[in-house]
């Protein structure tokens, strides 16, 4: 794989990561309205699945989504914009941290319903069939929606007419404060694939290069006529389900061992030992990752505050 | 003109907007090689062939997500919902997904899709197959619900309803599918917000929709011969709602009759009464009377005592004008 792309995803790990710091501080100065749901911890699902997208594919993002809209391409300064709420964001401020959409990057936006972007993901890919082209669609969701009926009826039809989509299952042992084994018998949600006539695969979440070389094979397949597929990513939320939750159904045992899985501290010691990057490269790329994102705040906070002119605007076209 | 039924108005408004618009397409359950399960999709199979003529899976949600998908990207689906009553299998998908995707991500998609489904009873198909719930619809901004009572109308309101840039849910009454009716030669449309005079009247005013336009003009002959000249207003379409027409009619009038299929309780005669209420109280000289079914699920064998009749409406008028 060439350097530049090897440094490019570490880059984008460390920018989701540091953002979404940044947001949560934000948010608990009063500042941001609303939920906020951060995938701190789960930086390697986005990042290894976007990079093997092509710019123009598309992809269904859910309420933990910051970072799967930042690694599609989502330009901070409006992404930034978007979760404060204020004009310029990407959409006009009505959407807020939970339905983000960009849609000249296919990022066909974020759902406050669990599953409810699935079966929209089907529609993308069918635009493509129809229209003869080869855009992909990926298509992201947590281990808790995979319960929804929408999940199991997408990926039937999904099968049943061959679509050009990837369901990525981020799996983070969590659905709200219910952890996996108590909302399913499954250890690997994988395996519901094969029952729907598309191949699964279960990953290491946390390792970058995994997610990506699994994701190229599937998007491939999907580009190329042969059909959907089920990539499950096993990885850990580190925070609470929404910024201010206290954690108290989680020991505190489990919420210190899940960091040491970190996906963007392993990455960046292979990168260190493969020589690519020195540990003075790391401190630059926080360096320019902190002032992106003093100036996308700035930005932010200049952006006006939505006034009620647009109130009843696009309720209708 | 030529003479077609309600269920033939319909194929043809499909044919001719898939003939007329290649991104138009139809999915739904049994609706290509099939041709629907009322036949309303019948011959578009063979016509337009299998890329555009999609048989589905039993899953409303999917469908109607797919439908929104594909709507973002430019095309103009039209989903069939077998009954009305399946609706709720996929009122996520409607009311969270569909309504809201233009609003909440700030103007960046337009979504052109409609979706049909046939409403109401007649047919002794039992309470989960015979319900109108278009006024659950119409309480969702971002959604136009549309419900056309006559062959011309539904032809020209289902193009219309093709070719507008916003979602629509488009009505049909199974009990209207054998009724037979004029409709032009060449091409027309109805315009979606507009109700229709169906019947010129100046003694009170009868609002109705769907089935209930039919009763409501039997109901007016009936007063005719007693001297009673009802005005019927057939709203055609739910939301938006055409005020203009039915408040000149009230100022004419001075008494309102508003009659639907769907339960009394909550309905849209409720919305329309409050509406009139709210801004030409003064003009009113009786009490705003409305005709619905009673608060209950649709009766499989005792339909007849359920479904508002012309002989309801007869009663309404004769209590609004004895007021
Ligand atoms: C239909 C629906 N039910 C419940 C909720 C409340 N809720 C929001 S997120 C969530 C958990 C989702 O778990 P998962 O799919 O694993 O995603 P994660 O939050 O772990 O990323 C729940 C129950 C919702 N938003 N929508
Ligand atoms: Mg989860």
């Amino acid at each position: 794989m060439k350097k530049e792309t090897l440094l490019q995803m570490h880059y984008m790990m460390l920018k989701i990561r540091r953002v979404e710091e940044r947001i949560l501080e934000i948010f608990a100065q009063g500042k941001i309205p609303g939920f906020i749901h951060v995938s701190i911890g789960q930086e390697a699902v986005p990042v290894g699945v976007c990079s093997a997208l092509r710019p123009d594919d598309y992809l269904s993002n859910t309420h933990r989504g910051h970072g799967q809209a930042l690694a599609k391409g989502a330009d901070l300064k409006r992404f930034m914009a978007e979760i404060y709420g204020r004009k310029d964001g990407y959409c006009q401020g009505k959407a807020g941290s939970m339905h983000i959409a960009c849609n000249d990057l296919g990022v066909i936006g974020s759902n406050g319903v669990v599953g409810g972007g699935i079966p929209i993901s089907l529609g993308t890919a069918f635009a493509s069939v129809y229209k003869g082209n080869d855009r992909v669609t990926v298509c992201f969701f947590g281990d808790g929606a995979t319960n929804e009926g929408t999940f199991h009826e997408s990926l039937n039809l999904a099968a049943l007419w061959n679509l050009p989509v990837v369901f990525c299952c981020e799996n983070n042992g969590w659905a709200e404060f219910t952890p996996q084994k108590v909302h399913t018998k499954l250890e690997n949600l994988s395996i519901r694939a094969e029952s729907y006539g598309m191949p699964g695969v279960t990953v290491d979440g946390n390792d970058v290069l995994i997610v990506k070389e699994e994701a190229e094979k599937l998007i491939a397949r999907a580009r190329k006529g042969e059909g959907p597929s089920l990539l499950e990513c096993k990885t850990h939320r580190w925070f609470g389900h929404f910024a201010g939750d206290a954690q108290k159904y989680r020991s505190a045992q489990e919420i210190e061992e899940v960091k040491s899985f970190d996906p963007i501290l392993k990455f960046q010691k292979l990168l260190l030992e493969k020589k690519h990057l020195n540990p003075k490269d790391i401190e630059e790329t926080e360096a320019k990752i902190k002032s992106e994102i003093d100036e996308a705040v700035a930005f932010a906070e200049k952006s006006p505050i939505p006034g009620i002119e647009g109130l009843l605007e696009n309720v209708y076209t | 003109m030529k003479e077609v039924r309600y269920i033939r108005a319909i194929t043809e408004a499909l044919n001719e907007e898939m003939a007329r618009d290649e991104s138009v397409f139809v999915i739904g359950e049994d609706v290509a090689y099939p041709g629907g399960s009322f036949s309303a999709t019948r011959g578009l199979l063979e016509e337009f062939g299998e890329r555009r003529v999609k048989d589905t899976p039993i899953s409303e949600a999917a469908i109607v997500g797919l439908a929104l998908g594909a709507a973002t990207q430019g095309l103009r689906p039209v989903v069939e919902i077998m009954f009305m009553d399946f609706l709720t299998v996929c009122m996520d998908q409607i009311v969270n997904q569909v309504a809201k995707t233009r609003y909440m991500f700030g103007g960046q998609y337009q979504v052109p899709l409609v979706i049909r489904t046939p409403c109401g009873g007649g047919l002794n198909a039992g309470p989960q197959h015979s319900q109108c719930l278009e006024s659950w619809f119409a309480h969702v901004p971002g959604l136009k619900v549309v419900m056309p009572a006559t062959p011309y109308d539904v032809k020209g309101l289902l193009k219309a309803s093709i070719r507008d840039d916003n979602p629509v849910l488009f009505v049909e009454n199974k009990a209207l599918y054998g009724l037979k009716g004029e409709i032009p030669e060449e091409d027309y449309l109805v315009p979606i917000g507009k109700a229709d005079v169906k019947k010129p009247g100046k003694d009170v005013t009868v609002v109705a929709t769907s089935r209930m336009v039919h009763q409501s003009l039997e109901a007016a002959r009936t007063l005719f011969e007693e001297g009673i000249e009802v005005e019927v207003i057939d709203l055609r379409t739910i939301s938006p709602l055409d005020k203009e027409t039915i408040f000149q009619s009230v100022e004419k009038t001075s008494r309102l009759v508003v009659a639907h299929e769907a339960v009394k309780t909550f309905g849209v005669g409720a919305e329309i009464a409050a509406m009139v209420a709210e801004e030409m109280i003064d003009c009113l000289d009786a009490p705003i009377l409305r005709v619905g079914a009673p608060f209950t699920p649709v009766p499989f064998n005792l339909e007849r005592f359920y479904l508002p009749n012309a002989e309801d409406v007869v009663r309404a008028v004769k209590k609004a004008l004895a007021y």
